[in-house]
């Protein structure tokens, strides 16, 4: 009973609608619903627009997920390693999260320019002017801007499972000889990985939410290699042509579910790794 | 050889504290610059940045300045801006209310109903409840790319394309709460809810007096976490509005930038400023509540 409201807007909104979206990925077009098998499929592959967009995204995925990983244990260790100011540091780095990017795309503006501040400092030091935003730099501003954005939000996660390594069990490690590199290697990094997974997971689903930054930064139309998966479904939408779209998206929550199933099966197998010993 | 070991640590503390004191201020850059950058006069944006907005402008102004000037103090701080922004022209202000308009009835809906169904999916237990959490679970994991066009096909249908509602309605359903709030509650121990129950409570009771008020932390948690996420909502009212008048000043402030630049960074601030305040109030159950999605995982 209490369960009704939501179980009710959720059907409504995205169970029901998904069968829809299913249907619509195999018929050839909304009114006729003729069923035409893979074809959609077939032709979404054969489609340059979506081809480069899925490239696009994964090159972008690809490059910026580690980086957001790996800087955000770092961020962590970092102000785990016992500094002063913990807290205020902490603060910082948390504060993009809380900042619209809507609101700061501007000063990316100002910085990344044509004529803009990097490519003045750049050129002070002998170095050409570079056209970040419209060309294929452009990719370096958006994982800039990603990594400011997410850094923090990791940096937390880390620094909870930090905490929950039990410290008997560096502390053994230590007696038995071990150097600061082997306890952070077999030690640390052991008790870490489940949080490595889901760090990885939430970054790539945040990956996915990149447009928005792209768009507000440079436009529906961006430089090829900035046209990313959104783009191409946004600019669909435009044209109301439901079974491209849905198609993409069927494409899409494959790629999720296929990653879902991987996290779930590697965080069962650490899972009874961990409780084995 | 004990002494300099101590000396040894110190200067790595030292190196470490400046690292990590250097990435802060870069963090904080984009930020700062923006909002001293706001105190700026018109006049003196256009000649600091004229080199920039003038190449974006498509038929906007034409400021003439060949270099860049990044400041991050104005030569003469200003008021006035802000005076335009709040007082003399009625667009900002009518888009900073479309954000509000959009954005507070999903977060206090979501959070109702999200705290309802957590009660519900708590109280049931058997294998069809687990299986209907399982989907919640797969459902909040996917990008809106894809729960993006299901949406839009039944606004379509139910004819909410271009209203309000369009937002607001997958917004307050949206699974995200619902999974947080439940991991937490099921963390109550049964036999608590099991006592109320002896002691005469009916079922309202027990998820009024009991699990509401030990959820108290996480639902302000989730609250500031559904709140960021739609205050910064650009993908859905983009789709679902044609109406370019109902757009939130998210959209809208990426379309003045080229025109009306000496505005743009104050307007920018403005924006920025409830995000803050909530992030200077909240910040604690902030931390909690990504610590806590990380800690009960999928």
């Amino acid at each position: 009973m209490f369960l009704a409201p939501s179980l009710l807007g959720v059907l409504i909104f995205f169970v029901l609608p998904f069968v829809v979206v299913i249907f619509f990925s195999f018929v050839d077009n909304p009114i006729s619903k003729r069923f035409v098998g893979l074809t959609n499929y077939i032709n979404a592959i054969q489609n340059s627009a979506f081809r480069t967009a899925v490239g696009n995204t994964l090159l972008f995925s690809v490059i910026a997920i580690p980086l957001a990983v790996i800087l955000g244990m770092a961020l962590a260790f970092l102000l785990d390693a016992g500094i002063p100011m913990k807290s205020q540091l902490r603060s910082c780095f948390l504060t993009p999260l809380m900042v619209p990017i809507a609101s700061i795309v501007l000063i990316f503006q100002v910085l990344f320019d044509y004529n803009g501040v990097v490519n003045v400092v750049l050129q002070k030091f002998g170095g050409t002017q570079v056209d970040w935003l419209k060309s294929s730099s452009g990719l370096f501003v958006i994982i800039l801007m990603f990594l400011w954005k997410n850094l923090g939000y990791n940096m937390i996660l880390f620094l909870s499972a930090i905490g929950n390594i039990p410290g008997d069990i560096i502390e053994v490690a230590q007696l038995d000889g071990a150097g600061r590199f082997q306890v952070f290697w077999h030690v640390k990094l052991r008790y870490l990985s489940p949080m490595i997974m889901f760090t990885t997971i939430l970054s790539m689903i945040n990956s996915f939410k990149v447009f928005r930054e792209v768009y507000l930064l440079i436009g529906e139309y961006p430089y090829g290699a900035l046209y990313m998966l959104q783009h191409y479904m946004n600019n669909t939408f435009g044209s109301a042509d439901y079974q491209k779209l849905s198609t993409a998206a069927i494409y899409m929550s494959l790629v999720m579910i296929v990653i879902l199933g991987i996290m779930f099966a590697v965080e069962h197998h650490f899972g009874k790794d961990l409780e084995e010993e | 050889m004990k002494k300099r070991k101590e000396k040894k640590k110190i200067a790595a503390k030292v190196c470490l504290t400046v690292l990590a004191v250097f990435t802060a201020a870069l963090f904080l850059t984009p930020i700062v610059l923006t909002v001293t950058n706001s105190f700026m006069a018109a006049s003196e944006i256009s000649s600091n940045y004229g080199a920039v907005f003038s190449t974006t402008a498509t038929g906007g102004k034409t400021y003439i300045s060949d270099t860049v000037n990044l400041k991050f103090i104005p030569d003469m701080v200003s008021f006035s801006q802000y005076g335009t922004v709040l007082f003399k022209s009625p667009d900002y202000l009518l888009k900073f209310w479309n954000s509000i308009i959009l954005v507070v009835p999903i977060v206090v809906f979501q959070l109702i109903v999200a705290v309802l169904a957590a009660y519900g999916f708590t109280r049931t237990r058997g294998k069809l409840a687990a299986i209907v959490f399982f989907a919640y679970i797969i459902l909040m994991m996917m990008p809106y790319q894809v729960t993006l066009v299901p949406n839009y096909l039944v606004l379509q249908w139910m004819k909410l394309l271009d209203t309000n509602w369009a937002i607001w309605l997958p917004g307050i359903f949206s699974p995200f709460s619902v999974y947080l709030i439940t991991k937490y509650m099921k963390r109550i121990p049964v036999s608590l809810l099991e006592a109320a129950r002896i002691d005469g409570a009916n079922e309202w009771q027990i998820f009024y007096r009991i699990c509401v008020p030990i959820c108290k932390g996480i639902i302000t948690s989730c609250a500031i976490l559904v709140f960021i996420d739609y205050w910064n909502m650009v993908e859905q009212p983009l789709l679902f509005f044609t109406n370019t008048d109902k757009y939130p000043l998210s959209i809208f402030l990426s379309k003045i930038n080229s025109q009306e630049v000496g505005l743009a960074f104050a307007v920018a601030t403005v924006y920025m400023i409830p995000s803050l305040l909530i992030f200077l109030y909240g910040e604690e159950q902030l931390v909690e509540g990504i610590a806590y999605q990380g800690s009960v995982k999928g």
